[in-house]
């Protein structure tokens, strides 16, 4: 392990090979120019970093000398240093800077102009969820956003409550979600994938825990996935299941969240008639396994201290029989 | 050279001066004092106690964030330490430090007055802020602390999100802290002035003077921005209005401009008088004259100014409209000017002196580290997409504490140790001091760099637990480690400025070869400060060897020594000639008073007992006509 390990360690770590949401680790023109920025930005301030620290060290070598190097002792020149260093130069990188950043840059991370772009989703926070509509169909569901790749996706980002922070790092800049305000951002992917994402603006108690995931899949198999979230819930199967979705219907399950094709219409809560179809449950905060689930509506609070769902008293035969219901629907 | 009174006529003249300057001893003294020293002290061990409060709460914060889904501190306590961690350490530890130790201590020492301009008002000031401090951790006692972070966005601040009272204990309590700021911010504008020594014309004020005046000035425009928001808030949260409230026709983000309006400035109030301490140590210990003074002078109240010009670069991604974010971009880029034409004058002025590098020196290079850290990635934030992408990210928790601790706590600590001798006649152990400075240099660095990383890998700020697969783990187990060896730098300041308080050798009056005012005079000083009002042609007062021995002789000769009574000179705004003798207040005990009956009008309008509250408000109008019948005499 010599130093060039540790190197090779770091510029793994900074390309973002470790991480699901790392800035660096782009998949979108838009955050490839923002990482392109950065990394010159970078650049630059490296050279102005060591430069100041090699004048320090310098000073340090030169301690019991007077003046500078070569010039000596002259005020004038030490005057005129300080105002090339400290006005001339930074003049022409600030400038520099804005141009490239504040105009180019910021052109091309825009939120799309209205009619630009085919479709548009609609993103609402809530205390601690993500709420996804697709206006013109009837498809809701939370936390896992589906997009076709390369297409120009309009998002309009609200808020249920609090200001929200809408951010996937790979795909684009963060907005956040005001009251009395629709933000727009645009999303776009190059290639298929799944891109974690995570509200980015204090919010509460488990600001930590609403997190969601951008889903890029192809056209095709976009359309298809829409198709399916816009259709209502299927019909239980089982006797188990037909027992959850009775509980579910008769317990306080159904006056926080809406099973479309049921009685259960209410929107306080994520959307759960596709649930099954979803990777993770509780904002991204733990895997959308049998396990998991049935862990989670038992004892939200353990999961989630704070979470706006309650624990419920119920049997754990009640618990599994919701369970079941749920993980039917797909 | 000093101007210790040497001769039997200097040393009469002195003690006549100690008979009517010296303050009762004991624990009346000091609760009763106006003397800007004693002031000062108490402003020092109240703001280092709250120091240490937000520095268990930082390790606090380190300890939950250590590993991924720990579980040291639940989300409730999570939210209210972090909150509290920085309210204390903004509002409670670095101003009051900077401006109430700092400031109180030494400005009328630097500008050769006896106090300042008003002392009892200046005693009011600190008993406001420890009575607002203790008010705000009453809250935190109780369970009821704050947890909305420190600028406390509505509507998660508002009745609806937050029904509990901890809000309610941050928004009074900081209308209380800011009657202050404000009070401490006019009498230093007013000292500085008015009550400079004959002869320091504004082109011969030290630097550190200037960055007071900046600091103040700014706190002046700043602080109402700030009360404004906060009685809004209080107006919603109470009585039903519908300042921040969308659905009622209100704006939230009302809130964020008004908060970012002081926030900002806020900002620069802060590292203003780390500036100044800057350019008091490093004269000192290059043996040289500040390069470039005028321009020096000129940027740190520029910088105060544009400072006012920045505050919507907090709101990139509120979706303001692009041209607002371009000019405040443009604003936020400008300001990094005065601050570059200051870091190089630092910078050639310890290259193109002979720099000893003991311990106050060391902590201006490492203030200047850091601020070149925290500096540059601030201009970052200018690059509007990179800022829409980094901020509320660990990206801004790293900047900001290369600034706020790096650049504005190091200065402040290597001032600690610079003005040691002079505050308590002693010298710190100079070994000790170098190691102190080192562990806490290699723990700021080791605590927030890797910050700048986990923020660039996509880490929120303010999250109470984070996964483990999203690469952060490591970089989190980093800063925890560095924020214990930190710790255990500040600890070993802390004991070898203890221990040297009795084992330090004896310091004399000017063990440095300073070049101000302050050590022209005996350590610790006495009461009335300066024997004889000092005459002065330069910025560099002590370094005029005939001007102080002139002083002596004007002393032997009971000129400019104002001996007849509590009495200290006031000179003109801007060339300081000699204006007339000030008959100046002595102790009183008003102003504790007054402090009290503001806390009891404060815990009223808490508690919702709003008649009892004007009850108090009524009281609070004798106390001050009362405090008004003692003013000093005429003639």
């Amino acid at each position: 392990m010599g130093w060039r390990t540790y190197l090779l360690a770091g510029a793994v770590l900074l390309s973002g090979c470790g991480g699901r949401q790392s800035t660096l680790d782009t998949h979108s023109p838009q955050t490839h120019d923002i990482a392109v920025l950065w990394w010159w930005m970078l650049g630059i301030a490296s050279v102005v970093f060591f430069g100041a620290v090699g004048l320090l060290a310098l000073a340090w070598l030169r301690r019991r000398t007077p003046g500078l190097p070569v010039v000596g002792e002259n005020e004038g020149i030490n005057r005129n240093l300080v105002l090339a260093f400290g006005i001339a130069i930074p003049i022409v990188v600030l400038v520099t800077l804005f141009l490239v950043a504040n105009v180019t840059v910021l052109g091309a991370t825009a939120a799309p102009r209205p009619g630009s772009t085919a479709m548009t989703i609609r993103v609402v926070g809530h205390q601690w969820f993500w709420e996804i509509r697709y206006p013109g169909t009837a498809a809701v569901t939370a936390n896992e956003i589906h997009i076709p790749t390369r297409t120009r996706v309009n998002v309009v980002a609200a808020t249920g409550d609090v200001i929200h922070s809408l951010w996937v790092p790979e795909l684009n800049r963060k907005v956040d979600t005001v009251p009395g305000r629709a933000n727009r951002i645009l999303l776009y992917a190059d290639k298929p994938g799944t891109y974690r994402g995570q509200c980015s603006e204090f919010c509460g108690l488990q600001h930590a825990h609403m997190a969601l995931q951008v889903v890029a899949e192809a056209p095709v198999q976009y359309r298809a996935w829409l198709a399916n979230m816009a259709r209502p819930a299927r019909a239980p199967a089982t006797p188990q299941q037909t027992a959850g979705r009775a509980t579910f219907l008769a317990t306080t399950c159904s006056s926080c969240h809406a099973i479309r094709g049921t009685e259960a219409r209410a929107d306080v809560g994520p959307d759960l008639t596709h649930v099954a179809t979803r990777a993770t449950l509780a904002s991204d905060t733990i895997p959308n396994t049998p396990a998991e689930l049935l862990g989670w509506i038992s004892d939200p609070q353990h999961v989630k201290p704070g979470a706006k769902m309650p624990g419920l008293s119920l049997t754990p035969a009640q618990f599994r029989e919701i369970a079941a219901y749920l993980e039917s629907l797909r | 050279m000093s101007a210790v009174a040497d001769t039997s006529q200097g040393r009469a003249r002195a003690d006549r001066l100690e008979r009517i300057w010296r303050e009762p001893s004991g624990l009346f003294g000091w609760l009763k004092t106006t003397d800007h020293k004693r002031i000062g002290l108490m402003y020092l061990f109240a703001s280092l106690t709250f120091f240490a409060a937000g520095g268990t709460e930082a390790l606090l914060i380190r300890t939950q964030l250590i590993g991924p889904d720990i579980h040291v501190l639940g989300p409730q306590a999570y939210n209210q330490v972090f909150t509290m961690h920085g309210i204390t350490m903004i509002f409670l530890f670095v101003i009051p430090i900077a401006t109430g130790a700092f400031g109180n201590y030494l400005v009328p020492l630097m500008i050769g007055a006896r106090d300042m301009a008003f002392p009892r008002l200046n005693a009011l000031s600190f008993w406001i802020f420890a009575a607002s401090g203790i008010f705000m951790y009453t809250g935190m006692a109780i369970g009821q602390a704050p947890d909305a972070g420190w600028f406390d966005y509505v509507p998660l601040a508002s009745r609806a999100f937050s029904p509990g009272r901890g809000i309610d204990f941050y928004a009074l309590g900081l209308i209380f802290n800011s009657i202050s700021t404000t009070a401490a911010a006019v009498n230093f504008i007013v000292t500085i002035f008015r009550m400079r020594a004959p002869g320091m014309s504004l082109n011969r004020m030290p630097l550190f003077c200037y960055a007071f005046l900046a600091t103040s000035f700014a706190l002046v425009f700043a602080l109402p921005a700030l009360t404004c928001a906060l009685v809004f808030l209080e107006l919603d949260r109470r009585l039903g209005f519908n300042f921040y409230d969308a659905s009622q026709g209100g704006d939230p983000l009302l809130w964020q401009h008004l908060f970012w309006i002081f926030g900002h400035p806020e900002v620069y109030i802060i590292i203003l008088p780390a500036f100044g301490i800057a350019t008091s140590i490093i004269p000192a210990f290059t043996r040289r004259r500040m390069v470039a003074f005028p321009l020096v002078a000129l940027a740190e109240l520029l910088v105060a100014f544009i400072g006012f010009g920045v505050w919507a670069h907090h709101m990139f991604a509120t979706g303001l409209s692009n041209a607002t974010v371009v000019f405040f971009a443009a604003a936020s880029l400008i300001i990094v000017i005065p601050s570059g034409i200051q870091l190089f004058a630092w910078l050639m002025t310890i290259l193109s002196g002979t720099p000893s590098f003991r311990t106050p020196l060391l902590f201006i290079g490492g203030f200047i580290v850091f601020f070149l850290l925290g500096g540059l990635s601030g201009v970052a934030f200018a690059a509007i997409p990179f800022d829409q992408q980094l901020t509320d990210t660990y990206f801004v928790v790293a900047h900001f504490h290369f600034v706020i601790f790096g650049a504005a706590v190091f200065p402040i600590l290597g001032g600690l140790h610079y003005w040691f001798p002079k505050v308590t006649g002693r010298m710190y152990h100079e070994g000790v001091g170098v190691l102190s400075f080192w562990l806490a240099f290699a723990g700021t660095a080791l605590t927030f760099f890797p910050m700048h990383i986990a923020g660039l890998l996509g880490m929120p700020r303010r999250v109470y637990t984070y996964p483990a697969d999203l690469g952060w783990s490591g970089l989190n187990l980093l800063e925890s480690i560095g924020a214990y060896v930190l710790s255990a730098g500040l600890l070993l300041i802390a004991a070898n400025l203890l221990v040297s308080l009795r084992r330090g050798a004896i310091a004399g009056p000017d063990p440095w070869h300073g070049p101000t005012l302050e050590w022209t005079i005996p350590s610790p000083p006495p009461a009335y400060n300066f024997a004889v009002i000092p005459q002065v042609t330069s910025p560099y007062a002590n370094w005029d060897e005939q001007d102080r021995a002139a002083d002596l002789r004007a002393l032997d000769a009971g000129e400019r020594v104002l001996e007849q009574g509590h009495e200290t000179p006031s000179s003109t705004v801007l060339d300081a000639e000699w204006d007339e003798a000030l008959d100046m207040p002595s102790e009183s005990g008003w102003p504790i008073l007054l402090a009290a009956t503001l806390a009891l009008v404060f815990t009223m309008l808490l508690l919702g007992h709003w008649v009892t509250a004007s009850v108090f408000a009524g009281l609070l109008g004798l106390v001050l006509f009362a405090w008004h019948l003692e003013e000093p005499q005429e003639g």
